[in-house]
């Protein structure tokens, strides 16, 4: 029996290959200490609003503990449908169209999985967020990450895209407003990707979960521009826009087939998203516009004062144009974004993410989310201007 | 309205300096807004809201609806503007519905506000009935929740 398995042999070679979320190692440092202003938090500050939760409640009461359709309750999906047409002007039916997930993460995985196929390429913008390039390889796809810029405001242009383009080029990720930079895209811009798409014959995921955190900028979805409907997997969900993260409720709007496809490993794997969360999630779609108007107007205030703070401090930072993190270059300090998380941490207590848990592009840079109650926001800035300024 | 408004509304005591931040703006045109709505008398004020259910003081507060018969020329004005000056009285709204003026009174005893009733505001000409209603317990005041609930605490650190 000297040649049994151990536990490790088990593992299948793609997943143990798979780095760990550079995050979940600084989660641990983190929660060791005491007294840490976190600003490494990628969920809102706000809690989901009181009619939503109360509409949760009332379904509770109510028995409402079964099962649903796999696709998600169709009152919720026409309440979809009804959201992404006044909110980004793209019209999907929502009998065939629309699929409710468990949260955003899980239809990027669907998608992925339903259209990849071994060696295929797909193509994603850096930094980014952590989950891209494991769920691309967990569908056996090729990830090739394309490196955007702060001098360019963190945007991803055709010409970025261009030099890595191949014959196995198939799928396009776009994630704008983007976590972990809060880069946004031009109408311009889109529409030079978009041609690129059609003149390359790639599929587009746009993974628009932070769509609502626009702030000054127009909000154009890549699905709305000519020829893309049909070649746009659209990913939203309600975890930012309605702090709703905990509900874990996404949603994914494309033609049928692709629907269906998607819809076959979700009801073969989730089955369906939780009822309660689809239930509040009908609420907070047709009741909660103002929700958030509100909430946008709180991180758009917080949004200055970071930004402001940054620059004061010497810590160049674009203004982000959405999502609600901002992403300093902390280059000129000669420390690397992990000494400097790490030394921000132990002298000063302040946690923020190191750029290079969002992708090797990320050094130089670290991340700094205000979804965070502006008192330890400021009080976070000060500690951080302290420790520049002793380097 | 006015995001400095706003802002000021929900913390008073923000500095200039992080008002300035917060609205990209420069702190002496902050400055110079406030006291702006300060001469307005679009500011009227700045008070603390103190739940005083946690202090050992004695007051009473009570709302009172009052019927009146309004003015030719002045309709409800001159008798809510005459009720209105009386220290007693916190917050004095004009009502549509089945009686005219809701009075917010506040004094140290029972006794007091009874008094204040029946002796000064029920007397005033004009005044038809009036209808008092005692406050025995705050949960929820100008928009602020009374009672410090233990938040769910979120994790450190998340993607």
């Amino acid at each position: 029996m000297s040649d049994s398995k151990s536990p490790r042999d088990f593992v299948a070679s793609h997943v143990s290959g798979m780095p760990r979320s550079g995050i979940r190692d600084f989660f641990g440092l983190v929660s060791e200490r005491e007294g840490v202003i976190s600003l490494s938090i990628g969920e809102p500050d706000f809690v989901t609003p009181w009619h939503i939760r109360e509409a949760a409640i009332w379904a509770l009461e109510h028995g409402a503990t079964s099962y649903t359709s796999n696709l998600g309750m169709m009152r919720l999906r026409r309440a979809i449908a009804s959201y992404v047409k006044r909110s980004h002007g793209l019209a999907y039916d929502p009998v065939d169209e629309v699929l409710v997930t468990v949260g955003v993460s899980e239809a990027l995985d669907l998608a992925m999985r339903a259209i990849i196929e071994p060696g295929d390429e797909v193509i994603y913008h850096e930094p980014c967020y952590v989950s891209y390039s494991p769920v691309i390889t967990l569908a056996f796809g090729t990830p090739v990450p394309v490196s955007t810029k702060r001098e360019t405001g963190f945007r991803l242009r055709r010409e970025d895209i261009e030099p890595v383009l191949t014959e196995k080029s198939k799928v396009l990720v776009l994630n704008f407003p983007t976590n972990p930079t809060g880069g946004i895209l031009t109408r311009e811009d889109l529409g030079g990707i978009a041609a690129l798409a059609c003149e390359h014959d790639l599929l587009v995921i746009s993974d628009e979960v932070y769509s609502e955190l626009t702030y000054e900028a127009e909000r154009v979805s890549i699905a709305s521009l000519p020829g893309m409907r049909e070649r746009t997997i659209f990913l939203n969900g309600l975890s930012k826009a309605w702090a709703m993260t905990g509900f874990r409720m996404g949603y994914a709007c494309a033609p049928p087939v692709l629907v269906e496809a998607m819809m076959k490993i979700h009801q073969y794997s989730m089955l369906c998203a939780p009822i309660l969360s689809q239930e509040a999630s009908v609420e907070a779609l047709k009741n909660g516009d103002s929700d958030v108007v509100e909430m946008r107007e709180a991180y758009d205030l917080r949004r200055h004062y970071i930004h402001k703070s940054l620059n004061d401090m010497g810590l160049p930072c674009h203004l982000p144009g959405g999502a609600f993190y901002a992403f300093p270059c902390i280059g000129d300090t000669g420390l690397t974004s992990h000494d400097f998380s790490m030394r921000l941490l132990e002298e000063e207590n302040v946690a923020c993410v190191p750029g290079t848990a969002f992708g090797p592009s990320g050094e130089g840079y670290l991340r700094c989310s205000y979804a965070t109650a502006m008192d330890e926001i400021e009080q976070a800035m000060e500690r951080m201007q302290r420790f520049v300024s002793a380097l | 309205m006015d995001k400095l408004l706003k802002l000021l509304q929900e913390n008073a005591l923000e500095t200039p300096e992080n008002l300035a931040k917060m609205l990209d703006l420069s702190v002496e045109d902050v400055k110079a807004q406030i006291a702006a709505y300060e001469q307005k008398g679009i500011i009227c004020g700045y008070r603390a809201i103190v739940n005083e259910d946690q202090l050992d003081i004695d007051k009473v507060r009570a709302v009172i609806e009052v019927k009146i018969t309004p003015e030719r020329g002045g309709g409800y004005d001159r008798i809510a503007s005459r009720i209105s000056r009386f220290e007693q009285v916190d917050s004095l709204f004009l009502m549509s519905g089945t009686y005219d003026l809701l009075v917010f009174v506040v004094g140290r005893t029972l006794h007091e506000v009874a008094t204040f009733v029946n002796e000064q505001l029920a007397t005033i000409a004009g005044v038809l009935s009036t209808t008092t209603h005692f406050s025995l317990k705050t949960y929820k005041d100008q928009g602020v929740l009374m009672k410090i609930e233990d938040d769910h605490e979120r994790l450190k650190v998340t993607p």
